[in-house]
């Protein structure tokens, strides 16, 4: 048996590769995973305290987190379409007309 | 209607609305959306009554997940004006724009109804899902123009940067149910209260705070508000200027003073230090504005530090305070985005500063309009602008907070730079090049008649809505 304080220690560095990873890639797909490994850290964090707590509210969150991820994926991967369309090109660093 | 559906009435409307304009959508006519604005306007407008006759009743229902308190009410009041107001404003923009859609209307509903989630939420999960609801719908309204690319783009930061902040928000939650076993509001309240120290909790509080700032749109977390609110479609920038900030403060404010009511010496402090660089970051870059809608970016990134001071001062009055500020600031910016929203150049929108050159002389009537939105927001009394900072600043001082409230008035004096400049362009220049003018439009005229209405209403006679405001927080710190 896995000890619960592993899995809270995977997650938490899941999470930390997650927001590394925003803020170093270019490719807003690249990005748009990595916030996916954060939205998946905090499910495998709340699948162990939920565990350990013996209920089943968090499990039921997790479903919810991963209906909500689904939805993020379809808004996003429409709108990353919508930009390669009129830009052709796929980086967030290209995205600057606006600028102060 | 059942007895336990009563405290949903007025999401309920919404909700409907919702539904049945999908199945409008769907019919004939097929040119021509018009009619669909109506029906969600009458929705709206539907739900905002139903909001002010459900005052004074308090009710839960789905299992205490969700409930219904004065405070509920007022921010639910608040949000459908935003709303209302918005959809009187794009009626008209979106034809001219050539952009009428069914989907604008539903997905300004389901935003709508997402908001209202947000200030009826018991539970963690519930805001989570509320404000998910709200921001999927923001994100494609942002990006309606899809033919533009400034439209495309602010939709594109808009979403990675709230997407990430929802990263941030769901490890909260699951750091804090890791602490207290429960995301019920009330419960975690109970819980933490022999926990203070807990580091576990201390950071999912954090990271909570962190997603609530996004939202907020607080320094250091604004960076995405000047493009989203330039490349939005003008109506779109009016509803997430307003109705998305009021859900976040309705979310923010029942979390901080009922759930985490024993840290507050602690998250008073931190929110000290990020009202002070909220307005002042706010307020100096937006004097460097060329762009209408980009300075009224910055300059409701300067309203959401005015904000945060009541937030700090706390007790009745500066909660209370934030409550009146939110009502004032959604009439004030709705009106001052619709001016903009009204005006055009050529076939551009006029958001240029030299746009409004000389607009005075050829259309007093707007320009005064505008000219009124902006000493609201300057603070000029008899005006609600002045109301609200009155109030907020005035809790500050009792609160101890002196320092903080000479920042914030020291910060309002700065900012009536930069609005009274487009008041004198407007007044005291002469117009180039082709002429601005206003877009003929019998809803949008009463968008801003209304507007207008509420700026005076509550500038000349503040005392009863802060009564309100103040009997609203009552359920919080109790």
């Amino acid at each position: 048996m896995v000890p619960e304080s592993y899995y809270t220690a995977l997650s938490a560095i899941l999470f930390t590769i997650g927001v590394v990873g925003v803020l170093v890639r270019r490719n807003p797909l690249v990005i748009f995973m990595s916030i996916e490994l954060m939205l998946n850290a905090a499910n495998l964090a709340l699948v162990a305290f939920g565990h350990r707590a013996g209920a089943a509210d968090a499990q039921v969150l997790v479903f919810f987190i991963m209906t909500v991820a689904a939805a993020e994926v379809a808004v996003g991967l429409a709108i990353i379409v919508t930009i390669f369309r009129l830009q052709r090109r796929l980086s967030v660093d290209e995205l600057s007309i606006m600028r102060w | 209607m059942s007895a336990a559906l009563v405290p949903l009435a007025p999401l309920l409307l919404v909700a409907a609305t919702a539904g049945l304009l999908i199945v409008l959508d769907l019919l004939p006519p097929r040119e021509g959306k018009g009619h669909l604005g109506v029906v969600a306007l009458a929705g709206v407008v539907a739900a905002l009554a139903g909001a002010l006759t459900l005052w004074g009743r308090e009710g839960r229902a789905f299992g205490g997940m969700l409930l219904l308190d004065n405070f509920a009410v007022f921010l639910d009041v608040v949000i459908c004006y935003a709303a209302a107001l918005v959809l009187l404003l794009s009626m008209d923009y979106l034809r001219r724009n050539g952009m009428e859609s069914g989907e604008y209307y539903i997905l300004v509903l389901l935003a709508t109804l997402g908001m209202m989630l947000m200030a009826q939420a018991a539970d963690l999960i519930v805001i989570f899902l509320a404000l998910e609801l709200m921001s999927l719908s923001l994100y494609v309204l942002a990006g309606l123009f899809r033919g533009r690319l400034t439209s495309a783009e602010s939709s594109m930061k808009y979403f990675l940067l709230g997407a990430f902040a929802t990263g941030f928000f769901v490890y909260g939650i699951a750091l804090i149910y890791g602490a207290t076993g429960t995301t019920a509001l009330d419960r975690i309240a109970a819980a933490s209260g022999g926990l203070q120290r807990d580091p576990l909790l201390l950071i999912g509080f954090g990271l909570l705070l962190v997603g609530f700032g996004f939202k907020i749109s607080s320094v250091p977390f604004h960076m995405w508000v000047p493009d989203v609110y330039e490349g939005a479609p003008t109506s779109v920038t009016a509803l997430i200027a307003t109705g998305s900030k009021a859900a976040g403060f309705a979310a923010l404010l029942r979390v901080l003073f009922s759930t985490f009511k024993v840290a507050q010496p602690d998250w008073a402090l931190l929110l000290w230090v990020v009202a002070v660089l909220t307005m002042t970051l706010g307020n100096v870059i937006a004097i460097a504005q060329s762009n209408l809608k980009r300075m009224l970016a910055y300059s409701s990134i300067a309203h959401v530090g005015y904000m945060l001071v009541g937030v700090v001062a706390g007790g009745a009055l500066g909660a209370g305070g934030v409550l009146f500020y939110l009502l004032m600031y959604t009439f004030t910016t709705v009106g001052a985005f619709g001016a903009i929203l009204l005006l055009e150049r050529g076939r551009q929108e006029a958001v240029e500063l030299d746009d409004y050159a000389g607009l005075a002389a050829r259309h007093p009537l707007l320009a005064l309009t505008l000219a009124l939105f902006l000493l609201s927001l300057v603070g000029m009394p008899p005006t609600a602008g002045f109301a609200g900072k009155f109030y907020v600043f005035g809790a500050a001082i009792r609160s101890g907070y002196i320092w903080l409230a000479v920042i914030a008035v020291l910060n309002s004096a700065v900012a009536a730079y930069y609005y009274l400049r487009v008041v004198v362009y407007m007044y005291m220049r002469e117009a180039e090049g082709v002429p601005t003018r206003p877009a003929p439009s019998f809803a949008g005229r009463l968008a801003l008649g209304v507007a207008l209405w509420g700026v005076f209403q509550l500038g000349l006679m503040p005392a009863p809505v802060l009564d309100l405001a103040q009997a609203a927080v009552a359920p919080l710190l109790r």
